[in-house]
């Protein structure tokens, strides 16, 4: 296949980018797109220019550390993330545009590379259960309901990428919030923080800089993992018996 | 400093290697029986003072399983805390992709497991090159683990009656591992990464992403024993070089697996951090024995990045075979009757079926392969491939049934080949996965060099020469959470010498790092980083890779030496170091890959004997098993570096016995 990449290019945090333009002959439809951009690199080598800056790691979906804005999607045209996209999702002779990001919370450091730190800083200020190593009880006094396991699992599968903070118009993180809110909340672990930690975490989220949610839905649509909706509804209703409670 | 011997010259290895002292393990109370080790040693182990706690700086480097655990429990315990990881965030070490399940002997199916059981089954895995007391502790701590996780809300499967659920894993007979659909790391990794994020919250921890670690900072005291003082890293960003100085140590830095370029590791996952460890003193054990999974998806072209494992869980329905007639090959495997099917795990190993441990469900793999029945498009003239059909399983449990276990993966198969494994059975071929090797440490998790402690894959850990499968979690976790909190304290609780940025320990060491830097971006050489790295993996993967032989590995030792050279004379990395720079990160690392894979090769051809992953195609039984040679090998190699080339590394032996359980040969017919 013949691809035309029109590439947001950005020497470091403090410089202007600006799109730029580049060929490749030579991609075969069973590369990842990732190798796609391995090759081009390899190319821009070759030729002298510095290679394009773009983060990956397992490769495999499921660290969260790909993440890119391909045609105007987050993480492309597919239901899943940039490393699992391959090119056979593209069509011999296509402009592909390729940008990162684009949230104030998330800034760009070069190229398509951006800081998602924000994220770790909510799940500091209350995405977690307290539990001292050591001072645990045998696992299976606790039984759990089976459908309440399934649906903190289902939650639990965010990969913390971004995405859906990238395809919101607002900005805002309440998917991947949502998602931690309903994972912990599900669980009868989870209940002695209920509280407090959702009043925390919305404060730290709207301190980062996110923009709140007004139901537009694009988040899910580009969520990798298919975090559904109704986290969010989960979210808000966990905020407001905080609230009830004097929190 | 050791007085070194002249060399062994029966080694298949002469004159690549000098002989050293013996080196033995002086943690593990040798007076205690193996099961009251442990007890015993956490009982006289010594403890540092609460309020002394605050006073005192550890260093971790890692965030997967072993070192965010270890810095969640450090810091809960009052340590102050600094945690290193080269990703934009501790929740993406690779841990998170390990899919199929941790195990631990809770005997909740009531089948006869126990700790014993584990522990036998995890020394006999190892094929008898485990240390008995780390491996009898690794299961006896399974137990708390579990508990730990759940405790933290790590979303297990559980049954309909609410209590947790298990599966079972290859290379033994009851149902032990627990697992979160197929993404048990990420589960288990984001409930350790929680604990830890907590402890930034709670001041005790700080975490330093997008930071990789170029050198170890070391002193000598008045016995001449070396320590580690510190680390330098350098901030991937601003290309900032770094110097933080500690009481201790850490190295929770994961697999090497990436000297074979392609496997199923993450895209940086390194050597580094271990090698640099290993310049400066601290030995490196049994490099060669590596563990390559037998069910991942074929190479497909010569672009390929990386590899993607399918479960092992796979293969508790799973059914595996090729064609018996090589004609059939090319088929569509739907169409071949059920007689022309040579399902040869079932027929050759009886007792253990398709769950026979990876190394030999690997080896066989590669056999029918070189037989001419593999299956699958032809690379360089050969199908690498083997089914692995769910058809029988769809059958008797159902497609929904199915898709509940396994459904994330087939999906993941799917997005990859463009197949739908519910139709076409999968193609899975072996690919490099996991590293039994790593840096020496004693029962303490304590290297040769004092204060450095080395956890997770990054040790040479409690697995011998072959791991069974969701056993490197469950050590992960163990090391972090239940051992090394205790043992570091014993090395803490004494008073070391405290340097500063002006020792000439310091200096030395970032000036190494800078000048390093240097070279990379001023050689202006014609070939890019990867293109050594890709040559350097074909020549792993052929000659010390799933069978080896003295000629291969000879070969293997003169080429990759000459590779090397080439490397350093005419690489080409662009840009600056005072940016986010990828090439020169990937240089660094493939430099280390170079001198670790020399000493992976030399570990392999002095070990003449087969035993676990390693197979040396000299010792096998006449029907093609693997031979152990007892009398000249039950020992752990601990590599000694002796210095850049021309110097020969110098081996320490540390011989191995076994009081527990009776040595004998590992047979799964
Ligand atoms: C695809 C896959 C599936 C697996 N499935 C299973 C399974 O089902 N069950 C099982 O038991 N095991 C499984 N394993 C093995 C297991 O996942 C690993 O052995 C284990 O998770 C390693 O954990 P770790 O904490 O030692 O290292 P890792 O999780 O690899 O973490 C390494 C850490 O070190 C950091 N680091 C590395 N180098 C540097 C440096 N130079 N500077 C700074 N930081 C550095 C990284 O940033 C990272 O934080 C699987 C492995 C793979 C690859
Ligand atoms: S909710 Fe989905 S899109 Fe958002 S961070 Fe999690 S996985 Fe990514
Ligand atoms: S690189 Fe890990 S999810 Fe894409």
């Amino acid at each position: 296949m013949k691809i035309t990449l029109n590439i947001w290019r950005q020497a470091n945090a403090a410089a202007k980018g600006a799109m730029q333009k580049y060929e490749l002959d030579d991609v075969s439809e069973d590369m990842s797109f990732l190798e796609m951009l391995d090759l081009l690199n390899e190319n821009l080598n070759e030729q002298g220019e510095d290679p394009v800056a773009f983060d990956s790691d397992c490769r495999e979906g499921i660290c969260g550390m790909c993440s890119l804005m391909i045609n105007g999607q987050a993480h492309g045209p597919e239901v899943t993330t940039t490393c699992q996209l391959h090119m056979r999702s593209f069509k011999d002779g296509e402009t592909i545009t390729i940008e990162p990001w684009r949230a104030e919370p998330f800034p760009v450091l070069k190229d398509l590379v951006v800081d998602r730190s924000a994220f770790d800083r909510i799940i500091q200020s209350g995405g977690y259960i307290s539990a001292n190593t050591g001072s645990a009880p045998e696992a299976n006094n606790l039984p759990v309901e089976k459908a309440k396991a399934d649906r903190a699992f289902d939650v639990a599968t965010c990969i913390g990428c971004g995405a859906c903070v990238a395809a919101c118009p607002n900005g805002s993180a309440s998917l991947f919030l949502g998602a931690k809110i309903t994972h912990l909340g599900s669980l009868p672990q989870g209940q002695p923080e209920r509280d407090t930690r959702v009043v925390d975490m919305v404060a730290q989220h709207d301190h980062e800089g996110f923009g709140g949610c007004t139901n537009i839905g694009e988040c899910t649509a580009a969520c990798p993992k298919e975090i559904p909706l109704d986290v969010i509804s989960q979210l808000n209703k966990d905020l407001r018996t905080a609230m009830k409670h004097g929190y | 400093m050791t007085e070194t011997q002249t060399p062994a010259t029966t080694s298949d290895a002469a004159g690549f290697f000098t002989l050293g002292d013996p080196v033995a393990d002086t943690k593990a109370p040798a007076e205690a029986s193996v099961p009251t080790r442990w007890e015993e040693r956490k009982s006289h182990a010594k403890l540092v003072n609460p309020a002394n706690r605050r006073k005192i700086k550890v260093i971790i480097v890692g965030t997967g399983l072993a070192g965010a655990a270890a810095g969640a429990t450090l810091g809960e315990a009052g340590y102050q805390v600094e945690s290193f990881c080269y990703q934009d965030s501790p929740r993406r070490a690779h841990s998170i992709a390990a899919q199929g399940g941790i195990n631990a002997a809770k005997n909740y199916r009531n089948d006869g497991d126990s700790v014993y059981r584990l522990f036998y089954d995890t020394v006999k895995g190892g094929d008898f090159r485990s240390r008995e007391s780390n491996s009898y502790r690794l299961a006896e701590v399974s137990a708390n683990i579990i508990d730990q996780c759940v405790a933290q809300g790590v979303p297990f499967a559980r049954e309909y009656g609410g209590l947790l659920d298990n599966r079972s894993f290859g290379g033994v007979q009851v149902s032990r591992t627990f697992y979160a659909r197929g993404q048990t790391g990420q589960q288990l990794l984001i409930g350790a990464y929680q604990a830890l994020e907590r402890q930034v919250a709670a001041g005790t921890v700080t975490t330093h992403t997008r930071h990789e670690m170029l050198e170890l900072i070391t002193t000598e005291d008045a016995d001449g024993q070396t320590h580690a003082k510190g680390i330098i890293v350098r901030d991937m960003v601003t290309g900032e070089i770094e110097t933080h100085l500690g009481d201790a140590v850490v190295l929770a830095t994961g697999g090497y697996g990436n000297v074979y370029f392609l496997s199923t590791n993450a895209m940086g996952s390194n050597v580094t951090a271990a090698w640099r460890a290993h310049r400066k003193g601290a030995y490196m054990g049994n490099p060669c024995y590596t563990q390559i999974h037998p069910t991942c998806i074929p190479v497909s072209g010569e672009n390929q990045s990386k590899l993607t494992l399918m479960s092992e869980s796979l293969r508790n329905d799973g059914r595996i075979w090729v064609p018996k007639k090589k004609e059939d090959c090319a088929k569509d495997p739907r169409d071949i009757p059920e007689e022309d099917r040579d399902y040869y795990l079932e027929r050759i190993y009886p007792a253990f079926g398709n769950l026979v441990p990876r190394d030999i469900a690997s080896r066989q793999a590669k056999y029918m392969c070189d037989d001419g029945r593999g299956v699958g498009p032809e690379v360089d003239g050969v199908r690498r491939g083997v089914y692995l059909d769910f058809a029988d399983a769809i059958k008797r449990l159902g497609r929904d049934a199915v898709e509940t276990k396994y459904g994330n993966l087939f999906d993941m198969y799917a997005q990859i080949t463009a197949e739908n494994p519910y139709e076409v059975p999968m193609r899975v071929y072996p690919a490099v996965h996991y590293v039994m090797g790593g840096l020496w440490v004693d029962y303490d998790l304590e290297s040769n060099v004092k204060g450095l402690f080395v956890a997770g894959e990054a040790n040479f850990s409690d697995q011998g020469a072959n791991r069974l499968g969701a056993s490197a979690l469950m050590q992960g976790l163990a090391d972090g959470y239940f051992v090394l909190p205790y043992t570091i304290a014993n090395y803490l609780a004494d008073s070391h010498e405290r340097i500063d940025e002006s020792h000439p320990a310091v200096v030395e060491a970032k000036k190494s790092v800078e000048e390093r830097i240097n070279h990379f971006l001023t050689v202006n050489g014609t070939r890019s980083v990867d293109s050594y790295h890709k040559e350097l993996g074909h020549l792993m993967w052929e000659y010390c890779g799933m069978e080896r032989t003295k000629e291969g590995l000879s070969l293997a030792i003169e080429k990759i030496r000459e590779l090397k050279a080439d490397f350093w004379k005419n690489v080409k990395v662009l840009g600056t170091a005072e940016s986010l720079n990828q090439s020169l990160e990937r240089a660094g690392r493939v430099a280390d890959f170079f001198e670790l894979g020399e000493l992976m090769c030399i570990d392999a051809l002095n070990r003449r004997e087969s035993c676990g992953g390693h197979f040396r195609a000299e010792s096998q039984t006449a029907d093609g098993e693997a031979e152990r040679i007892d009398e000249e090998f039950a020992y752990v190699a601990a590599w000694e570096w002796a210095g850049e080339d021309g110097h020969m590394p110098v081996l320490h032996k540390e011989s191995l016995s076994y009081e527990a359980i009776e040595m004998k040969a590992r047979s799964y017919k």
